[in-house]
């Protein structure tokens, strides 16, 4: 009976003790439980409550250090990577430009996302950018499509824009990113998808606490001679001659497809810097709160062994003064 | 208890790291033109979110097109894991166009060219180093700057000439013996690379 009343005792103090506010209805529901196990002749039992409460909370802060860990080893491996990639882009954004605000019919959005959870807030941006973008860009002839490339994206975007995802990629990083792996992804998506512009959306990354979120432009050939028939920043691109290849638009065309490969080796390596320095500042702030939690635990448990401790002398000595007087 | 204890922690770690993402004014880099564009037509369909930074905003923007011809040629060798050389100051390149070998001096006319398999020399003073390249493109701009974009660029001291045999014997039978069109064309690809690699190293 005594334990029957622990177990609803438990679950009922269970809602109470995990919630972000600060310990004043701990400490009542625990003060007020401790009375109800004297009255029924049980005594120091919530300290055991306590005490596993301050196991989990211990393991807690041991596995998220222990991520934390993971994650700094991995980003410095991948840091490297991506800064020796960051000269990639440079050449074609100095020929073509870089013009986010162009006008096209078919747009498709690229969403880099990553494949497991726990690393902060960046997927969640990139799908907020991603959804921003379709957005601007919808019109009455235009269309946008989804290309997510990652677990996290897909989740979020499958929600309520199930219709405009045109293809999704998961299980990206199981092997090191490597070129050659992209440029076989670029081509597949180039193959499938009907694209006046691609967007790819990404988080750059600026350092370990910071990553920004980035859009690339990438388009058709058809439109780049468009545009730089129209002037304006492509409009310097006639003047550039061509060599190799039967025909401009054959060697506009490989340059398209060379673009898009090279602007997704270096925003895919991004995201997974970003990706890796967000889940080591999450899984630190994890611990640093875990080790808070314990600390107030801590106080609790003796609080409450020592209450139960006067309880038991206050017993003793009434009953010893019981039986003299 | 143990379920919920990391979604509570979680929640408040990743309100702590949306906070940590706020930048100073002054290290961001400043807006070209053209994003004002884009900028303004963010601001007006989603003003609750901040729009994205796009790539020129993280690129130091090229110097304009000279009066006169300057004298020396400024090259950057980018491959997808390095930048071999970036602004290096040189008098010429020699680049493996898909139409022959194109020599690239200080005042070039601007050109997008192909590039096949094959050696880009580059040439300072009396130092001519030369490198294989697996194919990509090259820019000349106006302002004597060349960009040449690889997927793979080794020294050509590195390459070892019995591997190029055997590669170069092994597509050869591969080509023979090739039954598809795909088959063939990766063949042939293996084909062209090694002979190039041959006639580098003899050459």
């Amino acid at each position: 009976m005594a334990m029957a009343a622990l177990r609803r005792e438990g679950r009922r103090m269970a809602a109470p003790l995990i919630t972000p506010h600060p310990i004043n209805p701990l400490r009542s529901s625990l003060a007020s439980s401790d009375r109800e196990h004297t009255l029924l002749g049980v005594r120091s039992i919530s300290t055991q409550v306590v005490r596993n409460r301050m196991k989990s909370v211990r393991n807690i802060q041991k596995i998220t250090k222990a991520m934390k860990m993971v994650a700094a080893s991995k980003l410095r491996a991948i840091q490297t990577k991506a800064e020796n990639s960051r000269g990639l882009w440079q050449p074609f954004t100095a020929l073509l430009g870089d013009t986010p605000s162009v006008d096209v019919k078919k747009n498709v959005i690229v969403t880099i996302s990553s494949d497991k959870g726990l690393c902060g807030g960046i997927n969640s941006t990139s799908v907020k950018i991603s959804r921003g973008l379709h957005k601007l860009n919808a019109g009455p002839e235009k269309e946008c499509k989804y290309v997510i490339l990652g677990e996290k994206a897909k989740a979020q975007l499958v929600r309520d824009s199930k219709k405009d995802i045109e293809l999704a990629f998961t299980e990206l990083q199981k092997n090191p990113l490597n070129y050659t792996q992209v440029a076989v992804l670029a081509d597949d998506i180039l193959k499938n998808v009907e694209y006046d512009a691609l967007r790819i959306v990404f988080n750059k990354f600026q350092s370990v606490v910071a990553f920004v979120p980035t859009t690339s432009t990438v388009l058709s050939p058809e439109v780049v001679e468009r545009e730089a028939e129209a002037g304006g920043k492509l409009g310097e691109l006639d003047s550039y001659e061509i060599e190799g290849g039967e025909t401009k638009s054959e060697v506009l065309q490989n340059l398209t497809e060379f673009q898009f490969s090279c602007v997704m080796f270096n925003a895919m390596l991004e995201n997974a810097c970003s990706e890796q320095g967000a889940r080591m500042s999450a899984m630190d702030s994890s611990s640093r709160n875990a080790g808070d939690m314990l600390d107030r635990l801590t106080l609790t448990y003796n609080r409450t062994r020592q209450a139960s401790i006067t309880t038991e002398l206050i017993e003793i000595i009434s009953g010893a003064s019981a039986l003299e007087g | 208890m143990l379920r919920q204890g990391p979604r509570f922690l979680l929640s408040r770690a990743s309100a702590a790291s949306m906070g940590w993402r706020r930048q100073f004014a002054t290290d961001l880099p400043a807006e070209t033109a053209g994003d004002s564009k884009f900028v303004e037509a963010w601001k007006k369909v989603i003003p609750n979110i901040d729009p994205p930074k796009t790539p020129s905003a993280y690129m130091a923007p090229r110097p304009p097109n000279p009066s006169t011809i300057p004298s020396k040629l400024t090259v950057n060798l980018v491959l997808p894991y390095s930048s071999i050389l970036s602004g290096k100051e040189v008098d010429m390149v020699i680049v493996p166009a898909t139409t022959g070998h194109m020599g690239v001096l200080p005042g070039h006319v601007a050109t997008i060219a192909e590039l096949k398999p094959g050696i880009l020399s580059v040439h300072e003073g009396n130092d001519v180093s030369k490198y294989f390249l697996s194919g990509g493109f090259a820019f000349v701009h106006a302002n004597s700057v060349a960009d040449i974009i690889a997927i793979e660029a080794t020294p050509v001291d590195q390459i070892d000439p019995n591997l190029v045999q055997k590669g170069l014997a092994e597509f050869q039978q591969k080509l023979n013996s090739a039954s598809t069109d795909v088959e063939k064309a990766e063949a042939q690809i293996g084909v062209d690379v090694h002979s190039a690699l041959n006639a580098a190293l003899t050459g």
